[in-house]
């Protein structure tokens, strides 16, 4: 998850923290959803996302950590 | 200078298979949306689009035309047809010369590249039809339109994703204007709705599974539609002098890039699209009644449109009328502007105004009368027709009551 994000914000995994946010990161909303799509290929999950409601989603995008469980809870989903 | 009237006008879409049964269902605030059916609909995350059902090929082609024409071309034809017989013109000699064909389509014959990757690929085989490059062609749609009846003055295709049909109607428009054409078949036409289509459009994660709403607050994305609508744009003497009836006129045209992002819309760009339209009509913004909006229906462009509607006009802004059909039609992409035309017809010849359907709850980033719901009778005496694409080419016509 880190090393995708730190792929898109073009920053070294090591500089991500967990509560930055993809502002911080400076990554837009093409970024976002470039990222959901490397997620999604990578732990074989389908993430709920709609751009224009980034707010409203079922997927917490607020921060790394909030989509770093996000994506737990997906994969979890997906196992039962 | 010289003016262009419009003298025939043909469509085909969820709506209607003409122009008539098209408007009735604009007055009507019908809703074209509906489940997808094709191929591997299952696959898709999105499964709602106003797709032309019931629709059969061999209802209006015969076999060897159906090996050649994709859909986007048959849906053309169609068109073209309906709006050419309403015109009345024949086109031979001189006349043919100084008649040509411009047709917007975004992705041409995008049901001829998906079945033909699908043999190739999935089914394996390592031959195709003959026809496949002839067929998926952009510019299909205008050269077959240009053979059928004999138009042989300058055509070709224009390609603005969500803008196409406005800036291949502003290019007939201008064509006239300057005397290289006295009569121009143009509009645009697209047929997207295939599983390869919808399945690039869900990755960007901008359309609804469930409607599209546009201007309300819960508005969730765009929902994409197919069809066409085609024109007959001919020079004003001309068209008066054989005692053509002229639908409305085409008085101007704008057309600015935003040169800033590849999907996100600006508002100046827009802005600058919309005063040029008026300002090449040589009206003022005050009389401008009603707009038809790109209103796509997602966040980005329909907060980012009404704040450029409320940039150029100021206070005026507020006495318009602003909808958006893309409720009732779904998004056409390269053929939307085209059908959208039709509502600006109906506006400033029977003084009805197409209602924006699916809204909900208002925004206060779109706090502009965008029509809810219901049709309205108006007396509108010029209007608009915004078309923002994707890649930031935005494209604006306006149009007057006959004279």
């Amino acid at each position: 998850m880190v090393e995708i994000l730190a792929e898109q914000a073009v920053r070294d995994p090591s500089e991500l923290r967990m509560d930055h946010t993809l502002d911080d990161l400076g990554i837009d909303s093409l970024g976002v959803v470039e990222s959901i799509f490397a997620i999604e290929e990578s732990f074989d999950i389908t993430v709920p996302f709609n751009a224009n409601a980034p707010g409203e989603s079922e997927f917490d995008v607020s921060s790394v950590a909030a989509i770093v469980a996000a994506v737990e809870r997906l994969i979890a989903d997906r196992k039962a | 200078m010289r003016r262009i009237a419009i003298t025939g006008a043909g469509t085909i879409n969820a709506l209607g298979r003409n122009v008539p049964e098209t408007l009735e269902a604009m007055r009507e605030g019908r809703l074209g949306i509906s489940d997808l059916a094709f191929r591997d609909v299952d696959r898709l995350s999105i499964r709602i689009g106003a797709q032309i059902h019931d629709y059969v090929p061999e209802d209006h082609f015969n076999r060897q035309q159906i090996a050649l024409y994709d859909r986007f071309t048959q849906f053309a034809l169609l068109s073209a047809g309906e709006a050419l017989e309403q015109a009345g013109l024949e086109f031979a000699g001189a006349l043919a010369d100084r008649s040509g064909v411009i047709l917007g389509t975004s992705a041409g014959g995008m049901n001829t590249t998906d079945e033909n990757y699908r043999t190739v690929f999935e089914e394996g085989k390592n031959r195709v039809h003959p026809f496949v490059v002839p067929k998926l062609m952009p510019n299909a749609a205008t050269s077959h339109v240009s053979m059928q009846w004999n138009l042989r003055g300058p055509s070709f295709a224009v390609s603005t994703a969500c803008a196409s049909s406005n800036h291949a109607m502003g290019q007939a428009m201008m064509m006239i204007r300057a005397g290289m054409a006295d009569v121009m078949v143009t509009g645009g036409s697209e047929a997207m709705l295939c599983f390869g289509g919808i399945k690039a459009w869900e990755g960007l994660r901008v359309m609804s599974k469930d409607a599209c709403r546009p201007f309300s607050a819960n508005r969730n994305g765009m929902v994409q539609g197919e069809g066409a609508a085609v024109f007959v744009f001919e020079e004003m003497e001309h068209a008066k002098a054989r005692g053509a009836e002229i639908l409305a006129e085409v008085t101007g045209f704008a057309m600015t890039a935003d040169a800033a992002d590849i999907v996100m819309p600006s508002k100046s760009g827009a802005a600058r699209a919309i005063a040029g339209a008026v300002r090449d009509a040589g009206i003022g913004l005050e009389d401008i009644g009603y707009i038809n909006a790109h209103g796509t229906g997602t966040a980005a462009n329909d907060k980012t449109e009404c704040a450029a509607v409320s940039e150029v006009f100021g206070r005026h802004a507020d006495r318009l009328m602003i909808s958006s059909t893309k409720a009732m039609h779904g998004h056409i992409i390269g053929g939307t502007g085209a059908v959208e035309l039709l509502a600006c017809i109906m506006a400033l010849r029977d003084g009805v105004i197409a209602p924006t359907i699916g809204y909900q709850e208002p925004d206060p980033e779109c706090a502009l009368d965008v029509v809810p719901n219901e049709a309205r009778e108006a007396s509108v005496a010029a209007v608009l027709s915004n078309a923002f694409a994707f890649g930031g080419l935005n494209a604006v016509l306006a149009l007057g009551r006959a004279p």
